[in-house]
């Protein structure tokens, strides 16, 4: 850790053209339809989409715990040089909680209800290093629950994960994640079970430990407050795809994409003056059985164009800073530019 | 204001639930504690919390679909609850004027009837008159008001989106015309993109049919938004309410002030630069909630009155209630 936060940011992960599918009794879903991004070394990068829109199935495939009738169909998944699609099994096994590891949104259905949290938090830590002994092992994993925040950290090792709360059973999850010392951490709407006094603390908290331990976070989440707030790039997916990317500051104040735009605009915002008419992006969410065959936003876009639901628009730089998006529209601008 | 009418007022509304603890013993959860407020005639309350403060059972025990313990709330000048009465009214003439729209809107539509059945069942008890053709083409006025339409009725819920879903709960609760709606929860259950579409539904249809809302939700956004005036509940109590914007701009209650600096704005550099009070801890168990002001374990300004005397609900301001001990020292 301490080694490489004084290394230039170098690319951690690079995902290149991912396609996952589910075959499913009625038909494939293209739960991932080719998708590409990267991420450098400690840079937090916030997933953003509505529900079905992929974006929890593309993290379960970066660390290999895709179910069935899931399947990776194409496309790599490089981490520090290796591509994590070809490991096997024993290698994912040292891949997952050592380099990159995960938490949930529901920390109840995954802390084991039979075992006590510091057994959980110890087990974390010796499964993937044989030589730890028991005493190393507790002295490390109630640091690691001081590092999260919970008091009496000894007597919490005891405890069963009923005799936490909601917000503590997070910060359990946090730490068990977190105890192998991960390059990359994922994390699959940390929050969004948890009330806002709780979410703020739990946002605090992981700002903090980002800051100490430099680790790279892909932040998956709905609400896009929790990414103003915690996220450096942003990546905006619509069934499957990546339809806008850039950094914070582009997605929020410069967006480019018509879906990233009707978002922003349909939010109810606590700190609006006077009342003002939502602006509802029209429509229901795509069907991922029969998806449209142009661009997947384009029965519901405002702007949507013939080509729209022909073809399927390209990704393409709209700005400075590793912006694209994927709209009909700026290849329209584009050329409309170049006849000028 | 004042020449508003009153719809509905609820007094010192209680609602403990009992929990067997041992033999013989009982402890009640105190999910709803001495509740008292107003509802005027075509407006939109809100009311926001965080899980477990009662906000829900209050919405439910309002309509008495759950009996509060005591009480008492009257509706347009009828008393519908009495706690200090044995007997109460029969609410069934009452259902025509008082409606909820549930949360999850999978769970609250029964999954073996068609969507015609499930809003036209309440249109069956309360307007028998209704027959045939007459009763099908009431139907399909409903779907078609909520933005679905008449071909819809022939089909199963699971056959629909949850915003969908949430039409018909919509349809089913406007089926017997009431003047009074509790939404509970909503929209939570709902996609970011289609929040907006049942939220100006759900304007559009107040405007329209001068509907009163009671508006429950746990996203201060949502509720600033729809409201004209927020109640925040905490541990099953009342700790403000007042004029939405009033009540945002200018909290009084030092739980409001935190809950109001803990949303995330969906705007990069004012929710950075954003002056937080974060909470410490959790919210204590409604089984044996603190004594005093219930807030005082978390409270950045408790004193040692706070953890005795519970605060009372006072008036600080023209339509701005609260009940907070530092607000009566003038400081």
């Amino acid at each position: 850790m301490e080694n490489n936060t004084m290394k230039a940011a170098e690319k951690l992960l690079e995902v290149k053209d991912l396609k996952v599918s589910f075959y499913t009794p009625v038909g494939e879903v293209k739960a991932v339809d080719g998708i590409s991004y990267d991420l450098k070394e400690h840079e937090v990068m916030g997933i953003v989409g509505e529900s079905g829109s992929g974006k929890s199935v593309e993290a379960y495939s970066i660390i290999g715990l895709l179910q069935s009738p899931g399947k990776v169909i194409g496309g790599s998944i490089v981490f520090d040089g290796e591509n994590v699609l070809e490991y096997d099994e024993e290698k994912m096994r040292q891949f997952r909680g050592n380099k990159v590891s995960m938490i949930f949104q529901n920390p109840m259905t995954c802390l084991n209800p039979v075992y006590t949290v510091g057994n959980q938090l110890m087990e974390a830590l010796t499964c993937h290093n044989r030589e730890i002994g028991r005493k190393e092992a507790w002295d490390r994993a109630v640091e690691m629950l001081k590092l999260v925040g919970i008091n009496n950290a000894e007597k919490r090792m005891a405890q069963y994960p009923h005799e936490f709360s909601g917000g503590m059973r997070q910060r359990a999850m946090i730490a068990m994640a977190l105890i192998c010392s991960p390059k990359l951490l994922i994390a699959d709407e940390p929050t969004t079970a948890l009330d806002v006094t709780i979410q703020a603390q739990i946002l605090e908290l992981m700002k903090d430990i980002q800051k100490k331990t430099g680790m790279a976070i892909i932040f998956i989440t709905h609400n896009l407050g929790v990414v103003a707030e915690i996220c450096d790039r942003v990546s905006v997916m619509y069934a499957g795809q990546i339809v806008e990317q850039g950094s914070v500051q582009d997605i929020f104040y410069s967006p480019a994409h018509p879906y990233t735009r009707g978002l922003l605009r349909s939010m109810p915002r606590v700190d609006e003056l006077e009342h003002e008419r939502l602006i509802p992006i029209e429509g229901t969410p795509v069907d991922l059985l029969n998806p449209p065959a142009g661009c997947a936003f384009g029965p519901r876009c405002e702007n949507c164009m013939k080509i729209c639901l022909a073809h399927r628009p390209p990704l393409l730089d709209v700005g400075e800073d590793r912006h694209v998006s994927a709209c009909w529209l700026h290849v329209k601008e584009m050329k409309e530019a170049q006849q000028e | 204001m004042s020449e508003m009418k009153k719809l509905l007022e609820v007094e010192h509304l209680r609602k403990y639930f009992p929990i067997k603890s041992g033999f013989f013993k009982k402890e009640y959860v105190q999910a709803v504690e001495d509740v008292s407020f107003f509802i005027y005639e075509g407006e939109t309350l809100g009311i926001v919390g965080e899980s477990g403060c009662g906000k829900t059972t209050l919405g439910r025990s309002i309509l008495r679909l759950v009996e509060p313990s005591s009480g008492r709330v009257i509706y347009d000048g009828e008393t519908i609850f009495d706690g200090e009465k044995k007997s109460q009214p029969a609410m069934l003439p009452y259902r025509t004027n008082m409606q909820i729209v549930f949360q999850d809107p999978s769970a609250s539509l029964d999954p073996r009837m068609t969507v015609g059945e499930i809003v036209g069942e309440a249109l069956m008890v309360h307007r028998p008159d209704l027959k045939g053709k007459a009763y099908r083409e009431r139907i399909n006025e409903l779907l078609e008001t909520v933005g679905l339409n008449s071909e819809h009725a022939n089909r199963f819920p699971h056959e629909f989106s949850g915003g969908q879903q949430q039409r018909i709960g919509i349809a089913r609760a406007l089926a017997v015309e009431p003047e009074f709606i509790v939404c509970d929860e909503p929209i939570s259950a709902l996609d970011v993109s289609i929040q907006s579409q049942v939220v100006n539904m759900l304007e559009d249809l107040q405007a329209e049919k001068h509907l009163t809302y009671l508006f429950i939700a746990h996203d201060i956004s949502v509720v600033r938004h729809v409201s004209n005036r927020i109640g925040v509940m905490y541990l099953g109590q009342m700790v403000e309410m007042a004029e939405s914007y009033e009540l945002c701009s200018r909290p009084m209650h030092p739980y409001t002030q935190s809950l109001l600096s803990a949303v995330p704005l969906p705007d990069p550099d004012k929710t950075r630069a954003k002056k937080r009070t974060i909470l410490e801890g959790d919210v204590p168990s409604p089984l044996h909630p603190p004594t005093g002001c219930r807030f005082h374990t978390r409270c950045p300004r408790a004193t040692e009155k706070c953890a005795q005397y519970a605060p009372e609900w006072k008036e600080y301001a023209p339509g701005h209630f609260a009940a907070c001990h530092c607000l009566d020292e003038g400081n």
